[in-house]
Order: C-alpha cells, then sequence, then structure tokens
C-alpha cells in the first residue's frame, strides 16, 4: 500500500540529484539530430513529419512577423508531448505534474506575447480589452472583466496542464490499487476494474498529447491577438 | 589484437580488469566512450534499412529500470505490510 497517494509527484534523490533532472533531459535523446545522409532512418522520417505537421498547423494562422516564434513553440510542443507521454511508464516521473515547471513556461510566454503586444501596437492591444458593438453603460464593467480574463491566461495555462496530468496519475494509481487489492477477495470486480483501468489508460494517452497541444495552441493564439 | 586495442564485446570476462586498465577515465575519454556506445546503438538498431519499435523499445525499457533503481528507496517504503 502506497503511504499516501502524493508520493508518485514528489522526486526522488539518488546521490542528490532528483530524478526530475534525468525525466527533463531524457526527451532530448529521443529525437534524433539531422542526420548527414539523404534517406534518413525511419525515425527521423516519422518525426521530421510530425514536426512539420506541427509547425505548418501552428504557423497558418499568423503572419510572417509570427514566424520568428516557430522554433520556440514547436519546441515547447515536442518537449511537452514527450514528457507527458514518457510520463505513463512505469516508475517515470513527470515533471509537468509540477505547477512550478508549468508556471515556469507558461508565464515568460504569455508575458512575452504581451509585451510584444503592448510594445508594436500598443493601441490595438489594448483595444482587445473592449470588444466592438458593448452598450455604452456597460463600457466600465467590461473592461475589468476583460483585464481579469487577459490577467489571469497565464495561471489558466499552467494550472490547466498541472490538473489534468495530475489526476490522469492520480486516478491511474488509485484504480491499479483498487485491482490489485480486489484480485484475492472478488476476481470478477476485480478484471472489471482492469478494465476500467485499460480504458483510463488510453485516455491518459490521448490527454496528454491534447493537453500539449492545448498550450501550445493556446500560445499561439494570444500571439496572434498581438503580433 | 591487444587488449587495449579491443572493443568491450569482445573482451573476455577474465580479461575485464585488465581490460579497464587500460582504458582512459578522463571526462574526455569518459565522453567519448559514451558517444561511441551511443552511435554504435544508433547504427545498430535504429539506423537500420527497415528499423521496427525495438530500437525505441530498448531505450524506454531502460529508462524505466533506471527511473526504479533511481527512486528505489523512495519506493521501498510502500511494500506489502501488515503495519506501516
Amino acid at each position: 500500500m502506497n503511504l499516501s497517494f502524493f508520493d508518485q509527484f514528489s522526486s526522488p534523490h539518488l546521490l542528490g540529484i532528483p530524478l526530475v533532472l534525468l525525466a527533463m533531459l531524457f526527451p532530448a535523446i529521443l529525437i534524433p539530430s539531422s542526420n548527414s545522409r539523404w534517406l534518413t532512418n525511419r525515425l527521423s522520417t516519422l518525426q521530421s513529419w510530425l514536426l512539420l505537421l506541427i509547425t505548418k498547423q501552428l504557423m497558418i494562422p499568423l503572419d510572417k512577423k509570427g514566424h520568428k516564434w516557430a522554433i520556440i513553440l514547436t519546441s515547447l510542443m515536442m518537449f511537452l508531448l514527450l514528457i507527458n507521454l514518457l510520463g505513463l511508464l512505469p516508475y517515470t516521473f513527470t515533471p509537468t505534474t509540477q505547477l512550478s515547471m508549468n508556471m515556469a513556461l507558461a508565464i515568460p510566454l504569455w508575458l512575452a506575447t504581451l509585451l510584444t503586444g503592448l510594445r508594436n501596437q500598443p493601441s490595438a492591444s489594448l483595444g482587445h480589452l473592449l470588444p466592438e458593438g458593448t452598450p455604452t453603460p456597460l463600457i466600465p464593467a467590461l473592461i475589468m472583466i476583460e483585464t481579469t480574463s487577459l490577467l489571469i491566461r497565464p495561471l489558466a495555462l499552467g494550472v490547466r496542464l498541472t490538473a489534468n496530468l495530475t489526476a490522469g496519475h492520480l486516478l491511474i494509481q488509485l484504480i491499479s490499487t483498487a485491482t490489485v487489492v480486489l484480485l484475492p477477495i472478488m476476481p470478477t470486480v476485480s478484471i472489471l476494474t482492469a478494465l476500467i483501468l485499460l480504458l483510463l489508460t488510453i485516455l491518459e494517452v490521448a490527454v496528454a498529447m491534447i493537453q500539449a497541444y492545448v498550450f501550445v495552441l493556446l500560445l499561439s493564439l494570444y500571439l496572434q491577438e498581438n503580433i | 589484437g591487444p587488449l587495449s586495442e579491443r572493443r568491450l564485446m569482445d573482451v573476455r570476462l577474465g580479461e575485464l580488469p585488465a581490460w579497464l586498465g587500460t582504458r582512459d577515465f578522463s571526462p574526455r575519454g569518459l565522453l567519448g566512450g559514451v558517444q561511441k556506445a551511443w552511435s554504435g546503438y544508433c547504427d545498430k538498431y535504429i539506423n537500420v534499412k527497415r528499423g521496427g519499435p525495438a530500437g525505441i523499445s530498448m531505450l524506454l525499457a531502460g529508462y524505466c529500470l533506471l527511473s526504479y533503481g533511481w527512486s528505489y528507496q523512495h519506493i521501498k517504503l510502500q511494500r506489502w505490510r501488515r503495519y506501516h
């Protein structure tokens, strides 16, 4: 039995080095750098296909000035995707379950989009605070609401990623504990729980990919408004 | 050939300490060794004409084992016990 179900989210140390360091550096190995060959291996081909798909999808709504952000958005996407998917393997650690890491990703990037907008086109950026066609008496209230919604964006970005992944991992741990505990007592119920565990794992794989995509997509949307 | 020029896979078990004596353990030498091992692994399992899931799966399995070993001290407190 686990001492507490939240133990899986604390990063264990070995010789003083936390596991989170290994978990964050390992995805770099899985992305092969471009070979000097014309025909690369299957892994490289698959990954470059995926990278091109992602980059195209992200960069189509942006104009030419936004294409400067292509590298950072695509690398962020691959980073989050790999980290989330690797966290589903047994005994691995998922750094994106830590709020500190997600806020460290969300706040600087969101702030960068905001400052880009305020610097290059201040009136247009501030104009986003008031939607078109609002009746005049509502204007003060609406400006305050829009400002709050603007300021809450980084918090939402970080917390969304953290909460989704943490909840998923917790659910997996709870249901697997139930399955293991029920096995000697009621085998049929245990098999049912194992079926639920299988479906949940498939959901978690989907959530891992979707959450990474949503994070980067929202950032690109904020960029679209401000560039 | 002579002991110092053979690769690890060609060294017999009894000769292992002697072979280790001839190796270069400076940071540069270790880095070179790691790089050679990594490119050897890639060339054998990933850079092949019809690579399958085996190359990546071995990497991931090794990663799982490494994570397990890393968190062993933390996890061993969670064994099946009557009283915690």
